[in-house]
């Protein structure tokens, strides 16, 4: 009650921030019950008739269904075996450079793709990847290869996803573990010097376990966010032809719902994706905390 | 480290080689969209240009300055980036700073109510109708207000205030007579200048970037970001080429050849500012960066 007397104008600072978190963030969650009835504009959330599970189960037993989770987890899986360990790996191996110089152009020069927009980073590997003009295709042929229609071939779509955010991302991903590694008390590593251990003994024994707890967090955030695979790409990527392997939860939501103003039924098929998300998260956090020590709340 | 052992300057050697292959293909693909923008497009097509641009060609640029649709877009994204990127920050600021204060009862709560919703949502579906309820459709605030502020930045900037700025220095304001408000204003403000560099960046290069908010809520072309007009030249029409199957012999086609310069072109100017200011980028968003780590 003091700190309220006292410190009045920091609520009053903060409420117009907890009144917006309310309306944007909040609202949705309670307009989510969309999902159990028959939304109708006219009718309202409020007023519309509830349906029960029927979203839900027309949703299980769509044609869909199956090739959406197997695309989502495929690509999740693909990048967190892929895209996980690169910034990693690729952390480490700045941290062994000594070259001061090396090491800044190493960082530059990585960073840089972070900053392209997705439309600009797809452009590119639309360009890229061009069968007829693309340097990739070029260069196959004066190989001797025979050029590969790659953005129509259904098999190649999560290979080009993945890697190309591999470009994009690595470098960017790796500042947080190089900002770990920094905080390494060089003694440790004199010590082991003096014991005669190796370069990559070291880097075994003492960087990669200095920055486990790190690695865990983020590794949490990962698995929990398995099922949400990001619509922006996806959807810039897509086309007639890859769809067999393209299409994903967050684009079936987006054509149903949006464009195809199936609002109660993509709800439905949203909010099944941030609650297996969700708990996924619950759960990945709960064993990381009793295995490691280590978790996000 | 005088006398190393065979191993582990192989060790060594062995990652000198591989980062510099790491940086020749991170590097290769901006150096060639840079060439082919100013390059003769006939090489660029055939792929006898691998590396520097084969003739000197300014045509691409030319175009997308006669394009009143691509300047268009470039106003909008400008006046989106700066409106949005104040109201970020004004109120991460207003949200931060009350939470970094121990004195401030019931944050706990309040951090539980804003972290909740990094972790959990209504969706792509509740939130377009929401927008669509309060009228917003087709104008600015669809595209600002769903993001008007990050709770992830809200913790970093908390997380700033009450390990870089001395609490001794606020308690002495207090006791002189600073509100809380004046001390926010004339002591920790003026002390935060690095934090709230790292946040003007991180938000409007966030916003320069985005594009999802403007697909979904804007139909009007006149209001169009940037990002969009981009998305039509740079991926719808080769999109549909691929898909044609590439019936056309190119080379022939003159303007075939200009639209090719152009979305080379295109890439560069939409990204101009950014690289501009890529060496400042770089050092804040590196901070940032490092304080979200403190804390994540």
């Amino acid at each position: 009650m003091r700190s309220l007397r006292k410190n009045w104008d920091l609520y009053l600072l903060i409420a117009p921030v907890m009144m917006y978190i309310l309306l944007f963030h909040y609202v949705p969650m309670y307009g989510l019950q969309i999902a159990f009835k028959n939304f109708t504009a006219v009718k309202g959330i409020w007023g519309s008739p509830w349906v029960g599970l029927d979203h839900f189960e027309r949703f299980f037993n769509s044609f869909y269904f199956w090739r959406l989770i197997k695309n989502t987890l495929g690509i999740s899986l693909y990048e967190l075996v892929v895209g996980f360990p690169a910034p990693l790996l690729l952390a480490l191996m700045i941290n062994e450079v000594s070259s001061r110089r090396f090491r800044k152009v190493v960082q530059t020069v990585t960073y840089a793709p972070h900053f392209l927009s997705t439309v600009v980073l797809v452009g590119m590997v639309l360009m890229f990847l061009s069968p007829q003009k693309g340097v990739i295709n070029h260069l196959i042929q004066l190989l001797g290869g025979h050029s590969i229609p790659f953005m129509t071939e259904p098999e190649w779509f999560k290979t080009i996803y993945v890697f190309s955010g591999v470009w994009q991302s690595a470098g960017w991903g790796s500042i947080i573990y190089l900002a770990a590694l920094t905080g390494i008390d060089p003694g440790l590593h004199e010590a082991a010097i003096i014991d005669g251990a190796s370069r990559l003994r070291r880097i075994w024994h003492i960087n990669l376990p200095s920055i486990m707890p790190t690695v865990v967090i983020l590794l949490i955030l990962n698995l929990g966010n398995i099922m949400g695979v990001g619509f922006e790409k996806i959807y810039l990527m897509q086309n007639n032809l890859n769809k067999e392997s393209s299409d994903v939860i967050a684009t079936y939501v987006y054509q149903s719902g949006i464009l195809g103003a199936q609002y109660s039924f993509s709800a439905a098929v949203g909010l099944f994706n941030s609650l297996v998300n969700f708990v996924l998260l619950v759960m990945v956090n709960a064993v990381a905390r009793k295995v490691n020590e280590t978790s996000l709340w | 480290m005088a006398n190393q052992t065979f191993g582990d300057r192989f060790l060594g050697v062995a990652i000198y080689a591989f980062l510099s292959v790491v940086l020749l293909v991170v590097i290769y693909p901006l150096i060639y969209v840079i060439s082919a923008s100013i390059s003769d497009p006939v090489p660029v097509i055939n792929g006898s240009m691998w590396l520097f641009p084969a003739g000197f060609n300014l045509t691409g640029y030319a175009k997308i300055f006669q394009n009143q649709e691509v300047l268009i877009g470039y106003r909008n994204t400008i006046v989106y980036t700066v409106l949005g990127t104040a109201i970020n920050l004004v109120m991460t600021v207003m949200a931060a700073y009350p939470l970094s204060r121990k004195d401030f009862s019931g944050r706990g709560v309040i951090t539980g109510i804003l972290v909740f919703t990094m972790f959990f949502s209504g969706g792509l579906i509740p939130t377009y109708l929401l927008i669509k309820n309060l009228h917003m459709i087709n104008t600015v605030w669809a595209l600002i207000l769903p993001g008007a502020v990050s709770v992830y930045n809200i913790i970093i900037m908390r997380t700033f205030f009450q390990t870089g700025i001395p609490g001794e220095l606020q308690e002495a304001a207090a006791i002189d007579g600073c509100g809380n408000l004046q001390t926010l204003w004339r002591i920790v403000l003026p002390l935060s200048m690095p934090i709230l560099a790292v946040m003007v960046l991180f938000y409007s290069v966030g916003h320069w970037n985005s594009y999802f908010n403007a697909l979904i809520y804007l139909s009007e072309r006149g209001k169009f970001p940037l990002q969009l007009f981009l998305r039509e030249i740079l991926i719808k029409g080769e999109m549909d080429e691929m898909l044609q199957g590439g019936g056309t012999m190119i080379g022939q086609d003159q303007q075939l050849l200009e639209a090719e310069t152009v979305k080379y072109a295109m890439v560069v100017v939409a990204n101009l500012p950014i690289f501009l200011l890529y060496p400042f980028l770089q050092k804040y968003f590196v901070k940032g960066v490092m304080i979200g780590a403190i804390k994540g």
